[in-house]
């Protein structure tokens, strides 16, 4: 007699209900799309079959080119051809230490700068969103379906605001952000998976322009990551304009227009990569002043004139050794990563500093959004057997606040893994203070000017006391995307008085859909379908997760509670069908809540089950 | 959620003691965060999803005070009532005291020097000090439960640590 088949709560569904995922590797010089076809990662290409598309957008007389056709506008358009924005996200012009290198009309705005361009003033988040709605668009045609949603790599040393901005540009973009995942941690995944590794490695990602080390324990199914650092403005875009500065040096040319230097920055790029597989490149261009170009790099100067960007890498390589009290030998092996990674220097550093050479039998290119479809395809639920291997990352870069003087209180220590929530209690400076200050910070320095602000909010209310006598406790929170909220909250006189900001840096909930409807007219998206469609999704994750709690452990529950779940789960079907949008989100919220304490209930029965190794199915 | 009124050692079902199994606190750490990290919820209604963020963080928070011998031995202490790092009484031993500003004294003359050999000779042997030290503060808490003659090793342990942070952190200096 053949058995009836019921799967594991949250395991795979059968492969006609697959939840289609994707990983998007949104990179400063070339982006990808990738999912999990038949249980493998591919790289989803173009109508064309290219895989790559470069992360470049113009803002054309006849509407917005994005990848190939922006990059070839590029030396004719420079300033409405925005490259590398991936540099800008969540940036203020004044860390911008190399602005003067881009060609555009920058506009010093508090938080991020913006660009001005001829379709009107852009912010970074909005220039990446059109690479990640065309990579969306890609995927939707490949997949012939709706996303559940999308994972979305950064850069491991990306701090608070990056991150943020970045998701910021997903969400413009129409994705669900299943989780933002560094990139060295996405590669591990795609290395460790495919080779079985056990040990541990280190992750060197040399981006277009970013570098990231990130150091990984792999041990049975779980990625940990010990440690990472890294320098979020130094990539393979800093090796083309150190060969460009010696173009202008070498063939003693005059201070150049936007165009020539965009020509000229191609061309250097396109030295050095000739120079990974030859030992000389040649250097032709005629500049539009009519100046003639004729030059020969070699390996070995280019090499000499590159050399402090080397080593620039090296020193966060023995800072994150040194964090996961680690020597060069005990790593087992050091996985390349990103497009810059080819160059012959950068291999022999990296081979010298760890005594082995390093492993190169991954698409330095294709590794992160390989990796991100594997994570997103698990997490949006078609996890299949022997899938069931655990993620465990950190946050990069420490989290304090601003105390007396202008010092930096640490409360979340950097290589910390996340998520992480951590409180400390402080206390007012002068007799009868009812309000306080407080200034979010992210860094290593001691001094809050060294440091990055994050955010800065008031908390009022606090009840006239003598100093010293109040208790205000400040409780961090960083997700699984290694993003921060903070709360403060008085506790002495039973005033509760709290808040919870999102870093300056991030755009609102209001932000977001006016950049969506301004968005409508070329994106061709009915907001008005579209915010209906995600209520639906979002109702419809909300049903299923119930139903697979309540087919688990509906013994949890008494009768009158479950009678309550079963008519709010009613409720939100009756408005599923009616299509209100409004009512449904309502019956939904309505549904998280009468299901909150069976959550809570369930948490201690799966914390219980660990602790005693027994699984549910090693009882049938 | 996560019973929040359970301790650090019964969230791991770990004996309370100094002395534990490293072992077993990572075994068990890996298969709590197996069964509700974020990760495992991330398409789960809103509620379940933060259920799951805030239980993994309260385990993260246990694990981390658990791994390390000073946070170890603070918490253990502190279910007991005893606060071994108050404010209003920091005291160490003079020997102790001198011993390690000694230290201190060469470890910057070291960094002035730029003497990574010696710095590197200075953590070890502050490191080997921190070592002998763990046996004598599991002796002190597991067999004999005597709260306040631990309290002095514990701040001992401290001063040790963070000695031995700020040297490494010189070198890392001398690295850049």
């Amino acid at each position: 007699m053949a058995l009836l088949q019921i799967s594991e709560p949250g395991e795979a569904p059968a492969p006609h209900e697959r939840r289609l995922a994707i990983g998007i590797d949104l990179g400063t010089t070339n982006s990808l799309v990738a999912t999990v076809r038949n249980g493998i990662p591919v790289v989803l290409p173009d109508e064309n079959g290219r895989p790559l598309l470069p992360s470049i957008v113009r803002y054309g007389e006849k509407g917005v080119d994005i990848g190939f056709a922006a990059q070839a506008a590029q030396a004719i358009d420079p300033t409405n051809t925005i490259v590398s924005v991936k540099r800008l996200m969540g940036r203020g012009l004044a860390d911008l230490a190399d602005a003067r290198r881009f060609p555009y009309r920058f506009i010093d705005e508090p938080g991020m700068v913006t660009l001005s361009t001829r379709a009107g003033i852009k912010s970074p988040v909005e220039v990446s969103a059109e690479i990640l709605r065309a990579l969306r668009m890609r995927a939707e045609a490949s997949l012939g379906g709706k996303l559940v949603g999308a994972v979305v790599t950064v850069p491991a040393y990306f701090d608070d605001a990056q991150r943020q901005a970045t998701k910021d540009a997903a969400r413009l973009a129409g994705l669900d952000v299943l989780r933002l995942l560094n990139e060295p941690t996405a590669a591990a995944i795609a290395y460790g998976l495919d080779n079985a590794a056990e040990g541990t490695y280190a992750v060197y990602d040399l981006g277009g322009g970013t570098f990231d080390i990130s150091i990984l324990k792999l041990s049975r199914g779980v990625f940990e990551v010990l440690a990472t650092n890294g320098d979020s403005a130094l990539g393979g875009d800093d090796f083309d304009h150190r060969v460009y500065c010696w173009i202008i040096e070498a063939a003693g040319l005059p201070p150049l227009s936007p165009e020539d230097t965009r020509l000229l920055m191609v061309k250097a790029r396109e030295a050095k990569e000739n120079l990974t597989i030859h030992a000389s490149a040649p250097i032709m261009a005629t500049l539009a002043t009519g100046d003639k170009v004729g030059l020969t790099l070699t390996a070995e100067l280019f090499t000499a004139i590159t050399q402090n960007l080397v080593a620039k890498t090296l020193a966060p390589v023995r800072r994150a050794l040194r964090d996961a009290a680690l020597q060069p030998a005990d790593i087992k092996g050091v996985v390349m990563v990103g497009g810059a990674t080819r160059m012959p220097q950068i291999q022999k550093a990296v081979g010298e500093l760890f005594g082995a050479p390093p492993l190169t039998n991954l698409d330095p290119d294709q590794a992160v959004a390989l990796g991100a479809a594997i994570q997103a395809n698990v997490l949006a639920g078609n996890r299949a057997a022997g899938d069931d291997w655990l993620l465990l990352d950190v946050i990069p870069l420490s989290l304090g606040l601003e105390t007396m003087g202008g010092l930096v209180e640490k409360i979340v220590p950097r290589n910390s893994t996340i998520p992480v929530s951590r409180a400390q209690e402080f206390t007012t400076f002068k007799d009868g203070q009812t309000a306080m200050a407080i200034q979010v910070v992210q860094g290593e320095r001691e001094k809050v000017t060294d440091c990055r602000s994050l955010a800065r909010f008031e908390l009022r209310g606090i009840p006239p006391m003598v100093a010293g006598a109040a208790r205000i406790r400040v409780t961090f929170q960083v997700d699984a995307d290694g993003l921060l909220s903070v709360s403060a909250r008085e506790l002495t006189a039973g005033v509760e008085a709290a808040i919870t900001v999102k870093p300056s840096y991030g755009l609102s909930d209001a932000d977001i859909t006016r950049m969506l409807q301004e968005s409508i007219a070329h994106a061709a998206d009915d907001m008005v379908a579209r915010a209906l469609a995600e209520a639906q999704v979002e109702a419809d994750q909300v049903v299923a997760a119930t139903g697979v709690a309540l087919a688990a452990d509906a013994d949890l529950l008494e009768a009158g509670e479950r009678a309550a779940i079963d008519a709010a789960l009613a409720a939100v079907g009756r408005c599923r069908a009616e299509a209100d949008r409004r009512a449904l989100v309502a019956a939904s919220e309505a549904l998280n809540r009468a299901t909150a304490e069976f959550a809570a209930r369930r948490m201690n029965r799966s914390v219980a089950r660990a602790l005693t190794g027994r699984r549910v199915d090693a009882l049938t | 959620m996560i019973d929040f009124s359970r301790n650090h050692f019964e969230l791991f079902g770990l004996p309370e003691r100094f002395g534990i199994d490293p072992g077993a606190l990572d075994r068990r750490y890996r298969a709590l965060q197996s069964e509700i990290h974020p990760d495992r919820f991330a398409t789960s209604g809103e509620t379940e999803r933060r259920v799951a963020l805030q239980s993994s963080a309260r385990v993260n928070e246990a694990y981390s005070a658990l791994k390390d011998p000073v946070t170890r031995a603070q918490y253990l202490l502190s279910l007991h009532g005893v606060d071994a790092l108050a404010e209003s009484d920091s005291s160490l031993p003079l020997d102790f005291l001198e011993r390690q500003l000694e230290r201190r004294e060469v470890a910057s003359d070291a960094l002035r020097a730029r003497d990574a050999p010696a710095l590197e000779a200075l953590l070890a042997d502050v490191r080997a000090d921190y070592a002998a030290l763990e046996p004598h503060l599991a002796a002190l808490l597991d067999a004999d439960s005597a709260w306040s003659a631990a309290r002095m090793r514990v701040r001992e342990l401290k001063f040790l640590g963070k000695l031995a942070a700020d040297v490494d952190a010189m070198l890392g200096e001398l690295d850049s």
